[in-house]
């Protein structure tokens, strides 16, 4: 028998109370929020749990929302499947706009660890005990993290381009 | 000589150190890549080497990054298709039809049965493309030309079915939101046709030339294996983990794009080794030339797009004539399309495994987060764990079975 979301929903906000909130089927995946400090733990239940059986982490990738509340600027995006019952859901851990900081799930998936590389290169959010934590697709010599919604996509300081049309001038950087 | 190529302080500076104390031998290292032949792309690893056994790698990637996803977030819906095509570029038409489709499922559009029918086709096409070049290049690496050479023709046969179907080659750039942009022509269908007919001959000598061949056997049974609960750990999707023993399969466990009206098994190894590897590919270029059969027996008549005036483009004839036509051509080509406020996850199997389309939307005319999930990546950060304790021609060998591309690794 398939794995109800009901089920999946009744099984996390009974282990974990107000930990796991905001149950909301969005096209075809149940999706959720869980508190940063729970992540790690929410995860190895929904693996481990032989009636939830997520045995799949598909993917980890994170989000910028920078007009959210100081305390949900950041968000790390979990896929997780269930291959026997064929089931995915999807949760999201936000995190602190300073400080990001969420624990690794490098423990329970080898897969965790160049995706949080990856969401550490890109967002600078820290994971806790990861055990290289360092950027891969960028080289290690930069300092600020590219997919951060206020870092411009062009360099402004560029003068080859313009078009006046676009709303680019020679001197971008007085353009914003 | 090696402490010329590390700092003092790394690892494997140390690691050679001890082992000179204890007796006396020396280990060494080899800087294999970015850019070697053998390793198909830009990938660096640097190998501690004990003789010609591999003790430890450590792999650098990135180095043709492009921020795929930083301009995806800056670029109207169907600016996005040209970066897709350049992740996988050996199936390109994949990863289009991947990006369309969550496009569908986020506007809720359902497309006719011809394009989904067509757009099976020409991924079927493009996996076989795909297959074609991974299985001759791991002849390649293992001594024989001879192989590449001759099915890289077909695979050549397979870019000319896309030019007549989109007019591009390699990028391709394919389709639109709910179809096609054109047709496809009479010629395309015999191009196709004249493929089916002069292919399997082809590869069924492909396949005598190497599947038992006693050198290819030697140089990839047992040659960088991984268990299947391993490759599960580390998010192994598409034939590598089928090579390894699980049957997993997007195309069966979440049916796009009527995959569910076709007939067609899902071939399985058993040890995860490279010559798994190179069967479950071979073994899926077969079913895949079914895959297409069935849909040209089958194939509907009917539009080749849906009917959703406000994303796709009207002819180009009307656009001169009529109001409505221009109005909606100047805003789907200004990117002012009706997005609303969602979030979709949409998985195709690419050629190398689950090739996932993550997108946000804030009903803006960009998508707020595009995140793609590539499994190159994914699965490339096993490499290191399957070749310890191997020789150093077998990481060339296992590198190339798991069809490591550099541009969807990279993104």
């Amino acid at each position: 028998m398939a794995l109800e979301t009901s089920v999946i929903e009744d099984k996390l906000t009974g282990k974990f109370g107000d930990k796991v909130t905001g149950f909301i089927q969005i096209k075809d995946i149940l999706s959720f929020e869980v508190h940063a400090d729970a992540m790690n733990d929410v995860m190895r239940f929904l693996k481990e749990d032989e009636l939830l059986r997520f045995n799949f982490l598909t993917d980890v990738c994170g989000v910028h929302y920078p007009d959210n509340e100081v305390n949900r600027q950041f968000a790390t995006v979990y896929h997780m499947h269930n291959w026997m019952d064929n089931v995915r859901i999807r949760f999201k851990s936000f995190l602190n706009g300073e400080k990001p900081e969420i624990d690794t799930a490098t423990n329970l998936f080898l897969s965790a660890n160049w995706q949080e590389r990856e969401t550490y290169d890109f967002y600078g959010i820290i994971f806790k005990g990861h055990p290289q934590l360092k950027r891969i697709l960028n080289m290690d010599e930069m300092v600020s993290f590219p997919m951060r919604k206020e870092f411009p996509l062009e360099d402004g300081g560029r003068t080859d381009k313009d078009d006046r049309f676009f709303g680019r001038k020679p001197d971008n950087v007085n353009n914003n | 000589m090696s402490d010329l190529l590390l700092p003092p302080e790394h690892r494997y500076a140390k690691m050679i150190e001890q082992r000179q104390n204890e007796d006396g031998s020396e280990l060494s290292i080899l800087n294999l890549g970015p850019t070697h032949p053998a390793t198909h792309g830009i990938f660096q690893n640097i190998l501690l080497m004990d003789g010609e056994r591999i003790l430890d790698g450590e792999g650098t990637v990135g180095y043709i990054h492009r921020a795929f996803e930083k301009i995806a977030e800056n670029r109207p819906f169907y600016q996005i298709t040209p970066l897709t095509d350049r992740m996988n570029y050996c199936s390109a038409p994949i990863n289009n039809m991947g990006w369309w489709m969550t496009l569908e499922k986020a506007l809720d559009i359902e497309v006719p049965k011809r394009v989904q029918y067509l757009r099976v086709i020409v991924m079927e096409l493009a996996r076989i493309a795909d297959h074609i070049i991974c299985n001759s290049v791991l002849g390649v690496d293992t001594g024989a030309l001879t192989g590449f050479l001759y099915v890289f023709q077909y695979r050549e046969k397979i870019y000319e079915i896309y030019e007549e179907i989109c007019g591009a080659r390699l990028t391709t750039n394919m389709g639109r939101i709910g179809g096609f942009e054109r047709d496809w022509s009479p010629a395309a269908f015999k191009k196709i046709d004249d493929f089916l007919n002069e292919f399997p001959d082809i590869w069924k000598e492909f396949e005598n030339l190497l599947a038992r061949n006693r050198i290819f056997m030697d140089r990839t049974i047992d040659v960088g294996p991984i268990s299947a609960e391993k490759a599960m750990s580390y998010g192994f999707t598409g034939p590598n983990l089928r090579a390894a023993g699980i049957d997993y399969d997007v195309r069966v466990m979440q049916p796009y794009s009527s995959y569910e009206d076709f007939e067609f098994n899902v071939p399985v190894g058993k040890s995860g080794d490279t010559y798994d590897r190179f069967c479950v590919r071979n073994a899926e270029v077969w079913e895949s030339l079914s895959i297409i059969k069935q849909a040209l027996a089958k194939l509907p008549e009917g539009p080749f797009h849906a009917n959703v005036p406000d994303y796709y483009l009207p002819p180009k004839e009307e656009v001169y004539h009529n109001m409505e036509a221009l109005i909606y051509h100047f805003k789907i080509v200004m990117g002012e399309i009706p997005v609303p406020k969602t979030e979709v996850y949409h998985p195709v199997e690419g050629g190398n495994g689950e090739l996932g389309f993550y997108l946000i939307t804030d009903g803006s005319r960009t998508p707020y987060r595009l995140h793609f999930r590539r499994p190159c990546f994914i699965y490339y950060q096993a490499f290191n764990d399957m070749v310890r304790g191997q020789m150093l021609s077998d990481a060339i060998a296992t590198l190339s079975s798991l069809n490591v591309i550099a541009g969807e690794l990279d993104a």
